[in-house]
């Protein structure tokens, strides 16, 4: 099934990014595209915006993608990002406000029905606003 | 993980209808651990396979949650040998209810696609 909404995981930890991914891939499948990035170059804690970029455009689906992310930084670069996104993608880009792992997989399991993003969103913040 | 017990046992009940259309159906929770992550995951992904609403509690509680959201399923935190209850209304129902049932009498095999 190549018509869901993909998943972006963004963390200041290549290995949170890395770890929250795999948690999605061996819990909700691989019918979801999953991308994740984190931490800088030299190997330490951050996030960039090119490296974001990239990671959405792994993952691309016309459907759109979802982004989780964790602290300051990682949520104000994806949002940066998906400012710097062609003009023809940049509305089917969000960046969810839901715990990192959780919410990677209630969204990607959303997804994994077919749903549309703004579902898929909801699905993630649905934890938040409990 | 048992996977011993993948018989469907004498709680399958999935009862055709009633004057509402509704189609209900109750099963028992055999899976070591009860309703966590995993197994919920999988019953979300199978509920949204269906076009009709899907509810699910706990026997003997008094709420229903949607069997379509995994936040709402997980918090059910449905323990071992707990009975799951289904309703669900539309077109494909009764295909819903029946799979839902087996899935967990099962004990949510893998692969289920």
């Amino acid at each position: 099934m190549s018509d869901t909404v993909s998943i972006v995981i963004v963390s200041h930890s290549r290995d949170i990014a890395r770890g929250t991914a795999d948690m999605v891939r061996q819990m909700v499948g691989d019918e979801v595209k999953v991308a994740f990035c984190g931490g800088n170059a030299d190997g330490g804690l951050g996030t960039d915006v090119p490296r974001i970029l990239d990671a959405i455009g792994t993952v691309w689906s016309p459907k759109g993608v979802a982004v989780l992310v964790d602290l300051g930084g990682a949520e104000t670069n994806s949002e940066m990002a998906v400012e710097m996104l062609p003009e023809e993608r940049r509305g089917r880009v969000v960046v969810c406000n839901a715990p990192i792992v959780e919410g990677a997989v209630m969204a990607a399991t959303e997804a994994a029905g077919g749903s549309p993003l703004d579902k898929v969103q909801a699905a993630a913040e649905e934890l938040a606003a409990g | 993980m048992t996977k011993s017990r993948s018989v469907i046992n004498d709680r399958v009940a999935p009862n055709p209808v009633n004057a509402e259309g509704v189609i209900k159906g109750s099963v028992q929770l055999i899976h070591a651990v009860g309703m966590h992550a995993r197994p919920a995951v999988k019953l979300v992904k199978l509920a949204k396979r269906f076009q009709c609403q899907i509810a699910m509690r706990v026997a003997g509680r008094v709420d229903w949650v949607d069997a379509k959201s995994l936040t709402k399923v997980m918090a059910t935190r449905a323990a071992r040998d707990s009975i799951i209850e289904f309703e669900a209304s539309g077109a494909d129902a009764s295909a819903a209810v029946a799979a839902l049932v087996t899935l967990i009498a099962q004990d949510f095999p893998d692969g289920g696609h």
